[in-house]
């Protein structure tokens, strides 16, 4: 502390504008991101008509777990990220191995693998609507042409999760690549080196070298995925609008349902549920995932 | 909360400058914006209004916006009133959806308007809030019931059924003969409701005070048999396996096209479908009849009606004689004939003088003997209780497609009515 407060006086006699300077950009800080999430915490234990809120304690937050189907929102929620991410971790990394070995049309594979990133979610969304329509789509009428009668993949309660989570890493696996080819491609050649004099094969390549040097890079993946998995909403209500019934919905798709209906406080509370949801199950991840990386 | 409120009106009195400044160029060249969904038929009667009174008005302009139906819909009209920014005229539900947009706060009164001495008192009861009328009839009443292919019925010589019995009896006999003979379409998850809601009119012949108890919260669907009858109704067409094999995916386009083209024999709808079926496939427009949906009693059938969607001013609007001039003659048997002749006749008119040409498709003439003399009818729960869940199409697709059982769903619903009563802040809740 005090070996660090010289150099960081001089700094501050050094520097030519004043802390002020910070004013214009806290302001607008504060007014829309701060004013907003406290207010939002203040809505959420009210009865909200966007003209009056009536102060009703936790009851909203009683009522948000008291439902059955915002329950189930929450589970699908968990599962929903917990298989997107780990399906991009696990195809991402093989992905990469193979787009950083020497195979033909390299270039081109990468990037056609990258291209579903740049699309439109809703875009993506309303094309598998279509794609997997139990009777007309193209899917299940393919699978018919080989004596195999698909299921309704969007319309059977059991699988219209899973389908929308496939389609999610359909369209995110390119990023989790790009990510792994970066991580990849940063392992000094060394240690490959250091490998083959000692006779190891290319599984053992794999499990000894390439696997434990990208760890940093699989921490980025799990965090943005996961992230990403836990507030997803856009694809999911292109796709089955948390249907049928209730069967996939997610809390954020719960929420917005709430708020569709004209529920402002409940569906506040909600959101103040998600974050608190996102914070306990991505802050402890992230500490494990980088102490992890410090060990290196 | 005192402080929410001055938040609130902030942001109104706002908004409310920036609309005055508007509405001094407004006003100068006479203009409306009239808010319509994106339906086909909402969206050609608006424009064939808007020609022939701009026709009659030359300074006028009006410009016509559009918004999508169902739950996306109610955001946005609830957003846009809530922050002021509403179009001067626009269309919306009547009945429990209009209570929730908060009236007497949003709304411009149209009580003693000249137009509205030509107006049903039915009609004007499930546009009034705290002792104003607000609303002015967009479109003719509606049946909730059965759309039937007739092809079908005279093919295999059916009878059109009074009871539920003779519904399942003639299913059977649709089912055994290889076609499909209920259509759903959950795919549009709002069409899943028809079943539960246009049963009402079977639990009022049994249970005639119903919906004042279930507004008090003494009645419950669950707890009434009566009632329990409309989701017993949705989860017995699945488990009989009468149902199109694409339910889950199908939307209401595809079930209008499948009752009128014979792809399958019965469609539970409102009858306002009949208008989209003259538009999409016309060809197929005398193959559809309608009837009212069937109870346990063949003495007492009778249907379950629906008041005509509405049109409203917002109190934000910055022409407000101009708007009332517009809506009055939208009121009019003027814009009766307009409607007519712009999408044609789906059902008998709310407005004094407003006449059904000769030729209404047979849908339509099979509803009208249910409005006569002599018929029975009674009016949704949706206009005789302010209270309607929103979550009740996912529990209908639920209970519609075996995954929840019938008695459940009643309870579920129950459970998701109660948060509605409770932010409109009824008694007893």
């Amino acid at each position: 502390m005090t070996a660090s407060a010289v150099p960081a006086l001089k700094m501050q006699r050094r520097s030519l504008y004043p802390g002020w300077f910070y004013a214009p950009a806290a302001a607008v800080y504060s007014v829309l991101f701060l004013a907003p999430t406290f207010a939002s915490l203040y809505f959420s234990l009210t009865r909200w008509t966007l003209f009056d809120a009536t102060f009703i304690g936790f009851d909203n937050f009683a009522q948000f777990f008291r439902e059955p189907f915002l329950i189930q929102g929450l589970v699908n929620t968990v599962i929903y990220a917990v298989i997107t991410s780990g399906l991009k971790v696990v195809i991402g990394m093989a992905l990469a191995v193979m787009l950083t070995s020497q195979i033909m049309a390299r270039g081109y594979l990468r990037s056609v693998i990258f291209f579903p990133v740049l699309v439109s979610t809703i875009g993506v969304g309303m094309t598998f609507t279509v794609l997997m329509h139990p009777t007309l789509g193209m899917i299940n009428q393919t699978l018919a042409m080989i004596g195999i009668q698909g299921p309704g993949w969007l319309v059977d309660p059991k699988l219209a999760l899973f389908s929308v989570a496939l389609v999610d890493v359909w369209k995110g696996v390119g990023l989790a690549t790009v990510i792994y080819i970066a991580g990849l491609v940063a392992i000094p050649k060394d240690y490959y080196e250091a490998a083959r004099i000692d006779g190891a094969t290319k599984l053992q390549n794999f499990f000894y070298v390439t696997l434990p040097l990208s760890r940093p890079a699989t921490a980025t993946v799990i965090t943005l995925s996961f992230i990403g998995g836990l507030r997803t909403f856009d694809l999911i209500w292109a796709m089955t609008k948390g249907g049928p019934g209730f069967a996939s919905d997610t809390v954020a798709s719960v929420i917005y349902k709430q708020y569709q209906a004209g529920f402002y406080g409940l569906s506040t509370a909600g959101n103040v549920v998600l974050f608190i949801l996102i914070a306990v199950l991505v802050v402890p991840l992230t500490m494990f995932l980088n102490r992890k990386q410090g060990h290196e | 909360m005192t402080k929410t409120k001055l938040f609130a009106l902030t942001g109104a009195s706002l908004l409310g400058l920036m609309m005055t400044a508007n509405a001094v160029n407004a006003q100068q060249s006479g203009y409306l914006s009239f808010l319509i969904d994106n339906g086909p038929q909402s969206v050609a009667v608006a424009e064939a209004w808007v020609a022939a009174y701009t026709e009659k008005n030359p300074d006028v302009t009006i410009d016509i916006e559009v918004r999508p139906g169902g739950g996306e819909g109610d955001n946005i009209v609830k957003t846009r009133l809530a922050t002021g920014a509403m179009a001067d005229v626009f269309f919306y539900n009547s009945g429990s959806l209009f209570q929730a947009i908060n009236p007497v706060q949003n709304l411009l009164p149209v009580t003693n308007e000249p137009w509205q001495a030509g107006i049903q008192d039915s009609f004007k009861s499930v546009v009034s809030a705290g002792g104003e009328v607000y609303g002015t009839p967009f479109a003719p009443a509606m049946g909730g019931g059965i759309f039937y292919n007739k092809p079908i019925y005279e093919e295999l010589g059916l009878e059109i059924p009074k009871t539920w019995d003779e519904f399942m009896a003639n299913n059977e006999k649709i089912e055994a003969a290889g076609k499909t003979a209920v259509i759903q379409t959950y795919g549009d998850t709002w069409s899943s409701q028809l079943f539960v809601l246009a049963d009402f009119y079977n639990v009022l012949a049994e249970v005639p005070d119903f919906a004042e108890k279930y507004t008090a919260n003494e009645a419950k669907f669950a707890t009434t048999p009566a009632a329990v009858r409309g989701f017993e109704k949705l989860q017995e067409v699945y488990e009989a396996g009468f149902l199109n094999a694409d339910f889950g995916a199908a939307t209401y386009p595809d079930g209008l096209r499948m009752v009128a083209t014979g792809e399958g024999a019965h469609y539970p709808m409102l009858t306002f479908g009949i208008g989209a079926i003259a538009e999409t496939v016309p060809d197929h427009l005398q193959d559809v009849g309608f009837f009212a949906q069937p109870g346990d009693n063949a003495e007492t059938n009778g249907l379950t009606t629906w008041m005509p969607d509405s049109i409203y001013i917002a109190k934000s609007s910055a022409s407000p004689d101009l708007a009332k001039d517009f809506v009055g003659f939208v009121g009019s048997p003027e814009g009766c004939d307009i409607r007519n002749e712009a999408v044609g006749a789906t059902g008998p008119y709310m407005i004094a003088g407003c006449e059904l040409p000769a030729d209404v498709p047979p849908a339509v003439a099979d509803m009208l003997p249910y409005f006569q003399e002599g018929g029975h009818n009674g009016p949704a729960l949706e206009f005789l209780s302010p209270i309607k869940g929103p979550a009740l199409e996912q529990i209908t697709v639920e209970v519609g497609s075996g995954i929840r059982s019938a008695a459940d769903g009643a309870a579920l619903y129950d459970e998701d009515v109660r948060k509605q009563a409770q932010q409109l802040g009824l008694a007893g809740w």
